[in-house]
């Protein structure tokens, strides 16, 4: 006998599953720090993901308005950690150009040599953290492998591994020790091999390119409302790099470098005939995009290395002795953008003429609005996307929250 | 052995006992012994894979006592329980899981008749038992009163279940080749070189063996398929709020299952027991009516059939290593849309073989012997002979209701 319903919809209210809210983080092991998201989910499908930030906030920016800008330095170190360098070098520059300093060419090539250094250290970082973050644990000790040389390099420089200080006002704390160019040659001459490693294990794997692929779609247009920047804006097919399209202070650094910015034309990125092609299913914007340009711009540092080990070597000059710790500043205020790891590392200097002391300090993140991106991204997409989508952006919660 | 005890024993069901305890003793210090071992092995190839060096320390050249230190860290862990769980599925979890894991090995011969018991449907008992390790997970999950962990229940529910079709099918390959369920007479039919093994018999099973080995992987939840406990997923999954002692029986059971599944496929495609090079019979001890002679080759058999189990975690921990981790829609494409049809495929391919070429590619299997519980597929050998060949075997019949109703 078959069982009579008068209203239909009571056996779909019987079997409507409910939608859930799961905290995804702060601590959780594929959050890259402490972010936090709120997922609402409906089984495996997220509905609507919600950032929170603030979990790693230090108040860096008040803590500048209360020391000298050198004396600022070790906090910039401590917001993209992964890339100390690259902070102390955007905060530097704006002081510099507050305080209208012009560095010596020695000193403009060392910046190059040590910024580009550190940008492979932290997209290798990216690179490994992403393929935890995709379930396989080996490549990130391979990654890790490779940048526990440039840390040895670093350290040799300037006697730190993570925190660095090293690039400050007016140049750096130190000239490069004897023998550290041949150093830094060889670890190129044995990284390249090795990059070859990594597109087989990741870039070219089938399971990495069925989880990445079409996953995350980020369109050009929204990559630019929302202000993304470095790779996850050029993994858009943004054609834009402030190390070519910056502020002439800071392009300066890198004039008659051979260089082309790593965006995609025409199914094509530059320099990639050695290497994967772009899978026919992928979708520009997609996370194979982002993480493919970052794979790229390690070559391409590469390459501008050995061109500023060149330079270096035979520049004049000297190093770039660093500013006094309290110098004055002239009243007025300063703000420049430069090209990070991770996007567009802005910094603001105000200053009121009295002393040494700034009256503002301000840092605009990368990461804060290439994470602002993520409610869009992680739309209707499974819970295991939602590692795949956060890792492509490559978030420093440390950078964000400051 | 029980035959042999009741001759000493006076109460008949005393012998039974001792029996039971001596074997159920044997097979779980095999059980903890081999997870010991395969944990430290896990470690050392990992690191190897890894470019590290694991664990150098504890015990001497190789670390070989680390897993042995972290059973007495983990078993010295104050046993957590959070508020929301659901006390007594939360404690029973662990030990379901475990005690499905476990009595996979009941059927499971190491050597000639070195079997705990011997069933005559012991494949579908193994595929059976094994399939029950899921409702320790889905306990686990459900019982830890945490999202995270029911994300994890109902991925492995969803995923078992599926890969358990697919898995049998490519089990039944070579039940269909040799006629019987029988493990033990499965290892015999392979004796010999290692063309007699069910993996070269035909193209069929050795693609089906890919397939099985697919899907084991998939139905113990190892990488690329360990959705249910996907770290950078589901924090933990299932295991995510066990700690200590509950924790190390998942992995004990986790463990244990890899190598039932392994010993599975030895035997199954192996030739089990029997190494690639018939030297057990060159040194005349395979037919050996000496005892000593006699358990000293099955003792070499047994060496063989671990060495093979081995290799086959240590290829699971391979993979684990090298490869990302499937999406949950992408791990059921496979198993639906892949592995059920190729081995439906491969299935209708090895009956259609058995058919027009009964007998193995290179050298016949079916040497005129049926052994005990045996059908030949196009010759049925008579119910009553097959039963005479051992008095306590039971008939033939028995073993073709087994093989129909799978």
């Amino acid at each position: 006998m078959a069982t009579q319903v008068d209203d239909p919809r009571i056996i779909e209210f019987d079997v409507r599953t409910d939608e859930m809210l799961v905290n995804m983080g702060p601590q959780h092991p594929s959050t890259h720090g402490v972010l936090r998201l709120v997922l609402r989910t409906d089984g495996e499908i997220v509905s609507e993901t919600t950032p929170h930030i603030g979990y790693l906030h230090r108040c860096a920016e008040k803590i500048g308005e209360n020391i000298t800008p050198r004396q600022w330095i070790p906090y910039t170190d401590r917001m993209d950690y992964l890339a100390g360098m690259n902070m102390n070098l955007g905060w530097a520059l704006v002081v510099e150009k507050l305080l209208n300093l012009e560095l010596p060419e020695k000193a403009r090539h060392l910046r190059v040599l040590i910024v580009e250094l550190n940008r492979i250290a932290s997209h290798l970082v990216g690179m490994g953290a992403y393929g935890l973050d995709l379930g396989t644990f080996s490549p990130f000790l391979y990654a890790f492998r490779e940048r526990e040389k440039i840390l040895d390099l670093f350290e040799e420089a300037c006697g730190a591994r993570l925190t660095y200080s090293y690039l400050t006002v007016g140049g750096a704390t130190a000239d490069l020790p004897p023998g550290w160019l041949q150093k830094c040659e060889a670890f190129l001459d044995q990284l390249l091999p090795v990059i070859k490693e990594y597109h087989t294990l990741l870039t070219s794997n089938a399971i990495f390119v069925r989880r990445t692929v079409g996953i995350g779609v980020l369109p050009r247009e929204m990559a630019i409302d929302h202000g993304c920047t470095g790779p996850v804006l050029r993994g858009s097919g943004v054609n834009h790099d402030l190390r070519r399209d910056g502020e002439q202070r800071y392009t300066e650094m890198y004039d008659g470098y051979a260089f082309e910015v790593i965006v995609e034309q025409d199914g094509h990125y530059p320099r990639d005939h050695d290497y994967p092609p772009v899978p026919k299913q992928a979708v520009l914007g997609d996370c194979w995009h982002r993480f493919y340009v970052r794979m790229l711009e390690v070559m391409q540092s590469i390459d501008l290395i050995r061109q500023a080990i060149d330079r270096y070597s035979t520049a004049t000059g000297s190093f770039g002795e660093p500013v006094k710790l309290t110098e004055k500043l002239p009243k007025g205020e300063a703000y420049m953008e430069t090209e990070a790891p991770r996007g567009q590392m802005g910094f603001y200097i105000v200053s009121t003429g009295n002393g040494a002391i700034p009256w503002r300090a301000r840092a605009r993140s990368s990461s804060f609005c290439n994470l602002s991106v993520t409610e869009k991204l992680c739309r209707g997409c499974l819970i295991a996307d939602v590692p795949a989508i956060v890792g492509s952006l490559d978030v420093v919660m440390g950078e964000i929250d400051r | 052995m029980a035959e042999y005890l009741r001759q000493y024993l006076t109460p008949e069901w005393l012998a039974y006992v001792v029996a039971a305890l001596v074997h159920a003793f044997l097979l779980v210090n095999l059980l903890a012994v081999s997870a010991l071992v395969f944990i430290w092995l896990e470690r050392k190839v990992s690191g190897r894979i890894q470019d590290r060096l694991g664990p150098t320390r504890i015990g001497g050249k190789f670390g070989w006592l680390q897993t042995l230190a972290d059973a007495i860290k983990l078993v010295t862990k104050e046993d957590l329980m959070p508020a929301d769980a659901d006390r007594m599925l939360f404690l029973l979890a662990p030990y379901a899981g475990f005690v499905a894991s476990y009595l996979g090995f009941l059927a499971l011969p190491f050597a000639d008749g070195w079997v705990a018991v011997r069933l005559n449907v012991a494949v579908f008992f193994i595929a059976a038992v094994l399939g029950l390790e899921v409702f320790g997970v889905i306990l686990a999950g459900y019982g830890s009163g945490s999202k995270w962990s029911l994300f994890g229940a109902m991925r492995e529910a969803a995923q078992v279940v599926s890969y358990e079709v697919p898995l049998g099918m490519c089990i039944v390959i070579p039940v269909l080749i040799a006629g019987t369920m029988d493990l033990v007479t499965i290892g015999q039919m392979q004796e010999g070189w290692f063309t007699q093994w069910f993996v070269l018999h035909d193209p069929f099973t050795f693609i089906a063996f890919w397939v099985y080995f697919t899907c084991a992987t998939a139905s113990v939840n190892r990488a690329p398929f360990d959705l249910a406990e996907a770290e950078s997923e589901l924090v933990a999954g299932f295991h995510t709020e066990y700690s200590g002692f509950r924790w190390s029986v998942f992995f004990l059971s986790e463990y244990g299952s890899m190598f039932a599944v392994s010993g599975l496929a030895a035997i199954l495609f192996f030739g089990g027991w029997n190494g690639p090079l018939p030297v057990t019979h060159w040194l005349g001890l395979a037919d050996s009516t000496n005892p000593f002679l006699h358990y000293l080759g099955n003792f070499l058999g047994m060496l063989n059939f671990v060495a093979k189990c081995i290799f086959g975690v240590t290829f699971m921990m391979w993979v684990r290593w090298t490869l990302p981790r499937l999406r949950i829609d992408q791990v059921m494409t496979t198993c639906l849309k892949y592995c059920t049809p190729i081995s439906a495929a491969m299935f209708l391919g090895a009956i259609l073989w058995t058919y027009f070429i009964p007998g193995g590619l290179i050298v016949p299997n079916n040497d005129g012997v049926v052994r005990e519980g045996q059908m030949i597929v196009g010759s049925y050998p008579p119910a009553d002979e097959a039963a005479q060949s051992d008095a306590d075997a039971p008939p033939a019949s028995v073993a073709r209701a087994g093989v129909e109703g799978n």
